[in-house]
């Protein structure tokens, strides 16, 4: 499966407070939390994100609260994929039980720049920034977690 | 190669004799854990899915705190929801206002969690309880929607650091002064994926309190778990508390550690974390003059019993600064009623604070105290991100329940020890 589109940029330390403050976190909805997705970090996000856009960030992207509503609002906002030098633990597992893709490429995170066109192969890992024609590769996933990818999900790979 | 204390309980949870750093492992939990904020996202993907039984009613902890009482009509309908699933599924663990109190203070008073279990909750201090001597770990709402129905979660095995303490805490300094100390050397990835082991010597003169508070913030060093050896002081906690068979883990003789720091108790001193991230610390001494709107008392990390008496011991026959509001919030409805009994209550509401029934309020921006543009608080809470206590302009200054009330007091960021050489 490839994924195309532009990329909105950030640094180290992307706390889930950010992502979608705990103010909206009264509503479960992905598109009500979607409308807010960056808020604090980025007030333009949600006005310029496109369907299939990608975010890149430095290391420890997603860290702080547990909430499920930072992947959620990132997925429902038409973000395709997020790279990043590095994940905090909990966004990660997050990240794979909802099936958000995401890749850990720190070369990727520190030569790609605020705006390229990149596209992303999940297959091989390769990501191409066609602006730069600079390829990456990424880490690819264990084989357990490709399961629960493939399946839409953890708990659709749950489902008998 | 031995294993470290996490590795013995992941390994035993897992059916396994022995587990490696980076094997991925399944587990059977103890407990699984949601609040009012995560449990509503949980509960929609267990319907998802099909589900309509839970893996064990006595097993699940469905907490209201994060946004109770009630702060709106949304808020109202998401513990409406929780409570419609927990009487269905008939969870014996659901608290709601009015016996509820902040999840990570409750369910170790309770007795909910002890020593060598295996839990998992959707709140990321779910960490709190390594405190115990178990393994506790913060997860999504999906991985506690799964958690429910089956009573297992995969993990990845970590490797650990260790955090060897000697010596003693000296006169105001407490656990979350420690706790912010190691994450300003560290960071806020210094553990990313790691445990962090803390033992040593100097376990001997942490209390419970203290332990719990540090365990709280092993999240804010990126870590999966933080996780304390268990003595006769965490024995004693359990006593009368929990009433089942817990299990004791030792780490081995031979276990392999990423790193290890001595750290001596006796050296560390008042400690503040700067905007915008708990790795921002700065000894008290070296805060310099920064001037205070609020201050907060209470949260997961410090609205215990000892957190209270401390406050209260520098408010008492004392006023708040004014201009200053001070918001004290007992963590459980214990708590209140031990501080209603003490005479607790009394003192700060004669100098001046405002004393809150227990929510996670104000820690998140969720309620009960939320910070407009421009405005300072000093909190006991866990997280200084930006905009966590309001607006994006706010700022959030992280430290120990002693140094917030002292803070109070003068209206700037101060040590105890300044009011009472005053």
């Amino acid at each position: 499966m490839k994924v195309s589109g532009f990329v909105h940029k950030y640094g180290n330390n992307v706390d889930t407070d950010v992502i979608i403050p705990a103010r909206y976190l009264n509503s479960s909805d992905p598109k009500e939390l979607a409308s807010h997705c960056m808020e604090d970090i980025d007030p333009e996000f949600v006005k310029k994100v496109k369907q299939g856009d990608i975010i890149v960030a430095d290391n420890n992207f997603g860290c702080g609260s547990s909430r499920e509503h930072a992947p959620i609002a990132i997925k429902e906002s038409g973000i395709s994929c997020v790279i990043a030098s590095s994940f905090a633990r909990i966004f990660y597992r997050n990240s794979i039980n909802t099936a958000l893709p995401i890749l850990e490429c720190d070369e990727a995170a520190k030569n790609i720049n605020s705006g390229d066109e990149v596209e992303i192969d999940f297959d091989t890992g390769i990501i191409t920034d066609k602006t730069t024609g600079m390829t990456f590769k990424a880490q690819p996933f264990p084989e357990f977690i490709k399961e629960i990818i493939n399946a839409g999900g953890l708990l659709n790979s749950l489902k008998k | 190669m031995g294993m470290t204390m996490t590795q013995k309980i992941l390994a035993a949870h897992a059916g396994l004799e022995k587990v490696e750093p980076g094997q991925l492992i399944k587990c059977k939990l103890d407990m699984v854990l949601g609040n009012d904020v995560t449990t509503p996202v949980a509960i929609n993907e267990f319907n998802k899915a099909g589900f309509n039984s839970v893996f064990d009613k006595n097993k699940i902890s469905l907490v209201m705190d994060h946004f109770t009482p009630n702060k709106d009509i949304k808020s109202a309908a998401h513990t409406k929801q929780c409570r419609e699933f927990a009487s269905k599924l008939k969870i014996k663990n659901y608290f709601d206002v009015g016996d509820m109190g902040v999840e990570h203070a409750l369910l170790p008073e309770k007795g909910l969690v002890a020593s060598g279990e295996c839990i998992i909750g959707a709140d990321s201090h779910t960490c709190t309880y390594g405190a115990l001597g178990a393994f506790s770990t913060g997860v999504g709402s999906t991985d506690m929607a799964a958690g429910m129905a089956t009573g297992e979660a995969w993990f990845k095995v970590p490797s650990a650091i260790k955090f060897n303490l000697k010596g003693k805490l000296n006169k105001y300094v407490m656990g979350k002064d420690v706790i912010l100390h190691i994450i300003g050397m560290i960071g806020v990835d210094g553990a990313l994926y790691k445990s962090m082991e803390f033992s040593g010597e100097g376990l001997a003169s942490l209390s419970m309190d203290d332990r719990l508070s540090m365990a709280n913030m092993a999240i804010e060093a990126g870590a999966k778990n933080g996780i304390f050896a268990v003595d006769e002081i965490t024995k004693a906690y359990q006593n009368g508390r929990v009433n089942r068979e817990y299990k004791i883990y030792e780490a081995d003789h031979d276990a392999v550690y990423d790193a290890v720091y001595d750290i001596d108790l006796s050296e560390i001193k008042p400690t503040v974390a700067f905007p915008h991230l708990p790795e921002n610390t700065r000894t008290v001494e070296q805060a310099g003059d920064v001037k205070i709107d609020q201050v907060v008392i209470g949260s997961c990390t410090n609205g215990r019993m000892e957190d209270m008496e401390m406050a209260a011991s520098i408010l008492k026959g004392r006023h708040i600064h004014p201009g200053v509001r001070c918001i004290v919030i007992p963590a459980t409805q214990k708590i209140y009623l031990d501080c209603m009994e003490k005479g607790l209550l009394k003192i700060f509401i004669e100098a001046g604070c405002a004393v809150s029934t227990p929510t996670c309020g104000p820690c998140l921006g969720g309620h009960m105290g939320i910070l407009a543009a421009g405005e300072r608080a000093v909190s006991t809470s866990n997280r200084n991100f930006v905009g966590r206590m309001g607006h994006p302009e706010s700022e959030v200054y992280l430290a120990s329940p002693a140094t917030a009330a002292a803070s109070a007091i003068t209206g700037k960021i101060s040590s105890a020890e300044e009011i009472f050489n005053a």
